[in-house]
């Protein structure tokens, strides 16, 4: 399994790659977690969960389980 | 009558929606009930010009027409529905102009059912500050419709956006996407099956069939339709979501410019510190702080006021009546106590209701949340259910209705199951008269004893909570799937005009649903205790004077007045309870307060003040407040009723007995069973005797 959501550091950038998995909630989808869409990492909650992310320009929380299954590529600098 | 413009407000979440709506409507709105289900209705009326008026239906926040709750569901049922009596006219979508991508996903959707659609950029207010530019004659080429920019915070583009509904027939219906792209093959059977519908629409209607159970109201059938696997249709339903945001990224390169260089960043700061791993909870602990002695401290007064008010109304009621009437009597001692019961309780509403509304207008709440996931999920329930558990403060019922946005089925009803043990605002009444009799006066580091008292009892009634969310967490059979998914909103300092509106609107509701349960129990009970069966109700008088020859007029008339209200109805019914409560430190009248409390709690105080004064003869104590009345009640060896030990047991039994039928009946309809609420009622109930009973023969 490659690189996830949930591997990113504090104020890390990626750039999603599959966001197909069936336990990944429509919603998410919606939200702008799609393949190409940029995703940063802005802060996290004690024990790395939930995290907080901005995706795709949208602001929003998704729990560690959820992160780990969205693949991405991590954007250097 | 004039012509009526169908319109509905459609949005994300966190767009200002509702700010759109106040702004619209004003006052001059009703919330209802959609049949059937709970979702509130939020109607109002616009006046356009020349005698034509919009109806404004505000629909619940929704992410895109892809129901996953019950509020979102209404919002697709509707739009479904064109013989549904709301079906709009118009519909008119709110986007926030820096959450405009996202926005316009749900717009096009609307948009693709060819209802005529106008899109409200909202919040343009912020567009300098945020360094966004947009070109809003080509946006509206583009989109193929008419664009209101609004701020409701300035108050300026409403008067475009009237307009606009009015014009609604000229609205282009051209689509955004053609649905057939997103399959082709599909979409193609899909249109050979029912040929005279749109094929955008057939879809939503198969996907919602998949998705979330039956559409009740549905016109159209498909479950004859040869579909997809639900992997497959999610597939797509994924394809149609990259497929619209090709079309809205297209759209907005050629009408959107954002210079992030000018953009003042508020949003990363806030957090830094609202999110902070330590700081983050200090300050959200020093939030619950200051709004529990706040309420303690600023209601107090009004309170007092209402308290005496209400006295000596009962008092020139009694004066000014024909004296010694039937009617009188149940005025003065029945219904105005009653009323009194319930009006008392305004102050403190108002003031919860406040705070929670700030809290969640200014985006804090959903940093609450982040913070509070991982805390909860330990014991079984998810962020989301803080938010519950917050509002549980204020009242149950719309607390059980807020868990709605938890994706998790497990995770709601535990919330849901445990939601009734957080100190609603009907415990507040009982609470505060019993800490005013058994608790000092006197303060400790700044804070009074009896603002320390109350917050413990918050805090029990949370950690009872928590506790037994943990425990039902390890009965329950498992379920490991967690959606969580919640929009981080921009902070922005709470409208005003929004604020007043909530409160004056859940105030109301609550104090006019609480008042009719108590009013009639006030009236039931009063008759009751003015009644009775047998010689010994109706003889009292000539038993107690031959039984007491020489003591003084006064006496023997109190005297009197208690043998009566000992063996009328009620005192029938207290006393037979007495035996079980007896052990708990409560006399046969609490007894009574007691059983009037399971159908709402907040009657205790009222149920008291009735039986106390149909148990007291002389005219002059009659100006005393309930307080004093309490204070003065003794056992029949002189011993006080209220001591520490009888009041701190009378205090854990509120906190956890399930004594409230709205509850019962609101987690019926949402658990869609009589199970559990029989499971909160028993086990509530089972932990409320123990705890008090614990309590009083420790004390003792």
């Amino acid at each position: 399994m490659g690189l996830t959501i949930a591997d990113l550091k504090k104020g890390e950038r990626g750039v999603i790659t599959d966001s197909s998995s069936k336990d990944i909630p429509l919603k998410l989808l919606e939200m702008g977690c799609l393949p190409g869409n940029e995703v940063k990492l802005l802060q996290l909650a004690p024990f790395y969960d939930p995290l907080y992310l901005n995706v795709n320009g949208s602001f929003l929380a998704i729990r560690k389980d959820t992160a780990a299954l969205i693949l991405i590529e991590r954007i250097d600098g | 009558m004039g012509k009526q413009i169908k319109v509905a407000l459609i949005g994300n979440p966190n767009t200002g929606k509702t700010s759109v709506f106040n702004a619209l409507t004003g006052l001059n709105q009703k919330v209802g009930n959609y049949p059937g289900i709970t979702v509130d209705k939020k109607e109002g009326v616009c006046k356009l010009s020349r005698g034509v008026k919009a109806h404004i239906l505000d629909l619940p926040g929704t992410y895109s027409l892809n129901a996953s709750s019950i509020d979102e569901n209404v919002v697709i049922e509707l739009l479904l529905n064109q013989k549904d009596k709301d079906f709009p006219d118009v519909a008119v979508v709110v986007a926030d102009v820096e959450n405009l991508k996202r926005n316009l996903l749900l717009f096009t959707q609307i948009k693709d059912l060819k209802i005529p659609t106008i899109l409200v950029v909202n919040m343009s207010d912020v567009m300098v500050r945020k360094g966004i530019a947009l070109d809003i004659a080509e946006l509206e080429t583009q989109l193929n419709t008419k664009i209101a920019l609004v701020s409701t915070r300035k108050g300026t583009g409403l008067q475009e956006l009237k307009t606009l509904i009015e014009g609604y027939k000229t609205l282009p219906k051209k689509q955004c996407l053609d649905a057939r792209s997103i399959d082709v093959d599909y979409f193609e059977r899909l249109e050979k099956a029912f040929p005279n519908q749109e094929v955008y629409k057939l879809w939503l209607v198969v996907t919602q069939d998949v998705n979330f159970g039956k559409l009740a109201r549905k016109e159209l059938d498909v479950s004859k339709f040869q579909t997809k696997s639900n992997s497959e249709l999610k597939r797509l339903q994924q394809k149609e979501a990259i497929k619209r945001y090709q079309f809205i990224n297209g759209v907005l390169k050629k009408s959107q410019v954002i210079d992030r260089s000018k953009a003042k960043d508020i949003r990363s700061k806030l957090d830094r510190i609202l999110t902070h791993i330590v700081w983050g909870y200090v300050i959200f602990l020093a939030i619950l702080i200051t709004i529990f002695q706040a309420i303690y401290d600023w209601a107090s007064f009004p309170m007092d006021l209402i308290d005496t008010s209400f006295a000596s109304l009962a008092e020139w009621v009694k004066n000014s009546f024909p004296n010694g009437g039937m009617l009188t009597e149940l005025l003065a001692e029945g219904v105005v106590s009653g009323i009194g019961g319930v009006v008392i309780f305004i102050p403190q509403i108002a003031f919860l209701f406040l705070f929670i509304s700030i809290l969640e207008e200014s985006g804090y709440m959903s940093r609450v949340v982040f913070l509070m996931d991982r805390i909860m999920r330990r014991f079984g329930i998810s962020g989301k259910s803080v938010v519950p558990l917050i509002s549980g403060t204020a009242c149950a019922i719309p607390a059980v209705m807020a868990t709605r946005n938890i994706e998790n089925w497990k995770e709601r009803l535990i919330t849901i199951l445990v939601v009734p043990f957080t100190t609603c605002a009907a415990r507040l009444p009982v609470y505060l008269i019993i800490i005013a009799l058994i608790i000092p006066e006197g303060t400790f580091l700044g804070f009074s004893y009896q603002a320390l008292t109350l917050m413990s009892l918050y805090l029990i009634g949370f950690g009872m909570a928590i506790f037994s969310a943990y425990i039902l967490d390890r009965v329950m059979k498992k379920e490991r799937k967690s959606f969580f998914v919640v929009e981080m909103p921009n902070y922005k300092l709470p409208l005003l005009k929004n604020v007043l509106i909530t409160v004056i609107e859940k105030t109301k509701t609550f104090v006019l649903e609480a008042g009719k349960i108590i009013l009639a129990i006030s009236i039931i009970l009063w008759v009751m205790a003015s009644f009775g069966p047998g010689e010994k109700f109706n003889n009292a008088e000539s038993i107690v004077t031959q039984n007491n020859i020489d003591i003084p007029k006064g006496e023997l008339d109190d005297k009197i007045a208690a043998y009566r209200l000992e063996h009328s109805y009620i005192g029938i019914v207290g006393k037979t309870i007495e035996p079980v409560i007896r052990p708990l430190g409560y006399d046969w009248k609490i007894g009574i307060g007691l059983v009037a409390s399971f159908a709402a709690r907040e009657v205790f105080v009222g149920t008291l003040a009735t039986i106390y004064s149909v148990g007291s003869a002389s005219e002059d104590e009659s100006i005393d407040t309930i307080k004093t009345k309490m204070a003065n009640e003794r056992y029949s060896d002189g011993r006080k009723v209220f001591t520490l030990a009888s009041g701190i047991s009378l205090l854990l039994f509120y906190a956890f007995a399930m004594q409230c039928m709205s509850t019962l009946a609101i987690v019926k309809r949402e658990t869609k069973s009589w199970k559990w609420p029989m499971v909160q009622l028993v086990g509530m109930s089972i932990i409320a005797y123990i705890f008090a009973l614990m309590a009083f023969q420790i004390l003792n």
